[in-house]
């Protein structure tokens, strides 16, 4: 273990995901290269099909939505030194409560059962990540593990509640009923053409500025505020954090209650915003994309923005690239995807070294700490 | 043994292709078939895969060719339908019933195209819904099983707990039961999210504890979980029953029959009908009398068929065909009476 490279702040936060981006791209050039097909193409196609026209763009930014949600969810835990790996399961109880506020509550005027719902998502992922939550604050539980293991029980739980209580009988598919449309959160498009302005059908929904919402107020939370003050201060030190008289049980409560909040906000994207109904597997592993969306944002709500809608282009621009070159199959963009990870969370120190010595070569005088050589 | 068989058909294919590229401006397609996967994927080694070597046989036959896709997520199901409809593509199979709520949207947008839709009913104008008497297949094995088995009790093991597998065990249940009303059935679903499609290694402790019960043949109605089970009950030295293909020739004389869904025949007849512009919409279901379920008889598990099973369960056939054996629908109800 070697000290940590000191970088300049906008080599640290702009330069190095650039650089462990390209290098996935890159090494994903290849990979094309040798299926036999273009990878230039492959790029024009990746990138045209998220952002060549409106419907991609829009597709783009309702999967960036999940992502900024399931990303904050993460960071949050990040800030205090927790690592929540449960927010595909959190997310997945989020939306039990949707769709019970939305299937029982039926009788609320307008879309105030639209934000009864959201708030149920809310609460529910909440509760379910108390308990992991509570085990690690009162009982040392690592966190990792129960969280790991409480993705299964929710799964197990969904599944059997889908299979033999919520679903409809008269369907095959383990679903609800559809909901009241009090329930539904808007989609941009209807809201669009209510205006006379021509938007093509597409997921995109009022919740991609509730996430942006949620990522200013995060920021606010962690940077701005006393509450924010003692995560940051649990996270880095908590020996240091007690002697400070900040309880880390409390902090780590608190935490990981917010975190299960913010997965919810999953709930609201998917199953308010675009199926209206809840389907099994409806997180289909964009919680454990929330993960590599946090390591690549470096836990910071601007640069989760950015990583989200990033991964929201890998999505769409990659459904279109496998749509338009029957060879490109959805295994190939998935190991895009997994590369990206790799380069921006497991390998993000890798460029970190060389980059620190050739800034240095560059710069008028030596960084204030000595870059470490590692032969 | 479907996945080598697959291999096979896409070499054969390959060839094929090679030999077509000549003549395809003759050929130019009158149809622009379309084929959509469901999330397990187009090599299941079953029922996904099944509609592919259907289509692959359907573009062998006319050199037709067809376009196929797999989807990542449940967002993409609409986009996507659209996206061939929008290209002209018609017609547009889909497989299976997680399709209906997209299908049904957009099936109305595109009044002019021909869509399919494979285990479930979606009610358009332009839609053909194949729906398979599982429940008749399953009564056949389940006739096998109980003509077969020496001590009276035979297991089924089920993939994701949903109507659809119930299904199949209610049928192998009554087939049993129609043999010998004393005799036992152990059922056990193998999970409750679609991961128990593909777990072999749940679905092989599902059966040994079925075969420690005193069970000798196990029906695995389970996707790639199956696999697991014909495995533990070769190695326990007992028979399995396989399904959708016909999976005999897994484990040689381990393996009493297979309950065969012909995926594969639905989905060429939906092409064909729509190339010989016979393609009608509605229903279209398959049952014994339309070839459509069945069960495998080859080389390799035609010594474990006895002539009086065989004799059994034909006339167990014709009955159902001729309506004799009134077999009961799980998906109707929601309940199995035995």
């Amino acid at each position: 273990m070697s000290a940590p490279v000191e970088l300049p702040k906008w080599a640290d936060v702009g330069l190095i995901p650039l650089i462990n981006v390209a290098a996935a791209f890159v090494i994903s050039g290849l990979v094309v290269i040798a299926i036999g097909e273009n990878p230039f193409e492959a790029v024009k196609l990746l990138l045209g099909g998220a952002l060549g026209d409106l419907e991609g763009i829009g597709f783009t930014l309702y999967y960036a939505t999940s992502f900024i949600f399931t990303g904050l969810a993460v960071a949050i835990c990040f800030q205090a030194g927790l690592f929540n790996i449960g927010v595909e399961g959190q997310a997945y109880v989020a939306g039990l409560g949707a769709a019970l506020a939305c299937l029982y509550l039926g009788f609320l005027p307008g879309y105030t059962l639209a934000v009864v719902a959201i708030a149920a998502a809310a609460l529910f992922g909440a509760a379910f990540a108390a308990i992991p939550g509570y085990l690690q604050a009162k009982r040392d539980s690592h966190l990792v593990i129960t969280t790991i293991m409480f993705n299964y029980i929710a799964s197990a739980f969904m599944g059997y509640l889908l299979v033999r209580v919520l679903r409809e009988p008269s369907q095959m598919n383990p679903e609800t009923h559809v909901f009241p449309p009090g329930g539904w959160v808007p989609q941009l498009h209807a809201i669009l053409t209510y205006f006379g302005v021509k938007w093509p059908v597409t997921p995109l929904n009022l919740s991609f500025f509730l996430a942006l919402i949620a990522s200013f107020a995060v920021w606010i939370l962690i940077w701005r505020t006393r509450l924010g003050f003692e995560i940051r201060t649990v996270g880095a030190n908590p020996t240091a954090a007690v002697y400070g008289g900040i309880s880390p049980a409390r902090i780590t409560m608190i935490t990981t209650l917010m975190s299960g909040a913010l997965a919810g906000g999953l709930a609201v994207n998917v199953i308010l915003g675009e199926q209206h109904r809840l389907i099994l597997e409806y997180v289909g592993g964009f919680g454990f994309v929330g993960i590599a969306v946090a390591l690549m944002g470096r836990a910071h709500p601007a640069g989760i923005v950015l990583a989200a809608i990033l991964f929201g282009m890998l999505y769409q621009g990659g459904a279109e690239l496998a749509f338009d070159k029957p060879k490109i199959s959805r295994d190939m963009i998935v190991l895009i995807q997994g590369l990206v990870v790799l380069f921006a969370g497991a390998l993000e120190h890798m460029f970190r070294a060389p980059l620190a010595n050739l800034l240095a070569k560059f710069a008028a005088r030596p960084v204030d700490a000595p870059a470490v050589e590692r032969g | 043994m479907s996945r080598k068989s697959a291999y096979l058909c896409s070499g054969v294919s390959a060839a094929f292709g090679l030999a077509l590229l000549a003549s395809s401006a003759v050929l130019a397609a009158d149809i622009k078939p379309a084929v959509i996967y469901d999330l397990g994927g187009k090599f299941d080694k079953s029922f996904n895969e099944g509609v592919y070597n259907g289509a692959l046989k359907f573009k062998k036959d006319t050199g037709i060719e067809f376009r196929d896709l797999e989807i990542q997520n449940d967002a993409q199901r609409e986009q996507d339908l659209r996206k061939f409809a929008k290209d002209g593509f018609s017609p547009i199979l889909t497989v299976g019933f997680a399709w209906a709520s997209a299908l049904d949207k957009v099936a109305g947008e595109f009044p002019d195209t021909k869509f399919g839709i494979i285990d479930m009913v979606v009610d358009k104008p332009n839609v053909q819904s194949m729906l398979f008497k599982a429940q008749e297949g399953s009564f056949l094995v389940g006739v096998i099983a109980a003509k077969t088995s020496k001590t009276g009790k035979v297991g089924f093991v089920g993939g994701m707990d949903i109507p659809l597998i119930s299904q199949f065990e209610c049928g192998y249940a009554q087939g049993v039961k129609y043999v010998d009303g004393k005799d036992e059935v152990f059922a056990n679903m193998t999970g409750t999210t679609p991961a128990a499609w593909n777990d072999p290694v749940k679905g092989g402790e599902l059966a040994k504890s079925q075969i420690g019960r005193g069970a000798d043949v196990v029906y695995a109605a389970a996707g790639a979980t199956g696999q697991g089970v014909l495995k533990a009950a070769a190695d326990a030295g007992k028979l399995g029953i396989g399904v959708d293909s016909d999976q005999n020739g897994l484990f040689p004389g381990k393996v009493l029959t297979s309950m065969l869904k012909r995926v594969d025949v639905a989905t060429y007849n939906f092409f064909n009908t729509a190339k010989e512009g016979s393609w009608k919409p509605g229903f279209n279901v398959f049952g014994i009398k339309e070839g459509g379920v069945g069960y495998a008889l080859d080389d390799f598990n035609k010594a474990l068929i006895t002539p009086e099973t065989k004799a059994a369960v034909d006339a167990a056939s014709a009955d159902i065909v001729a309506g004799k054996i009134q077999i009961h629908d799980y998906m109707s109800d929601n309940k199995c009476p035995i």
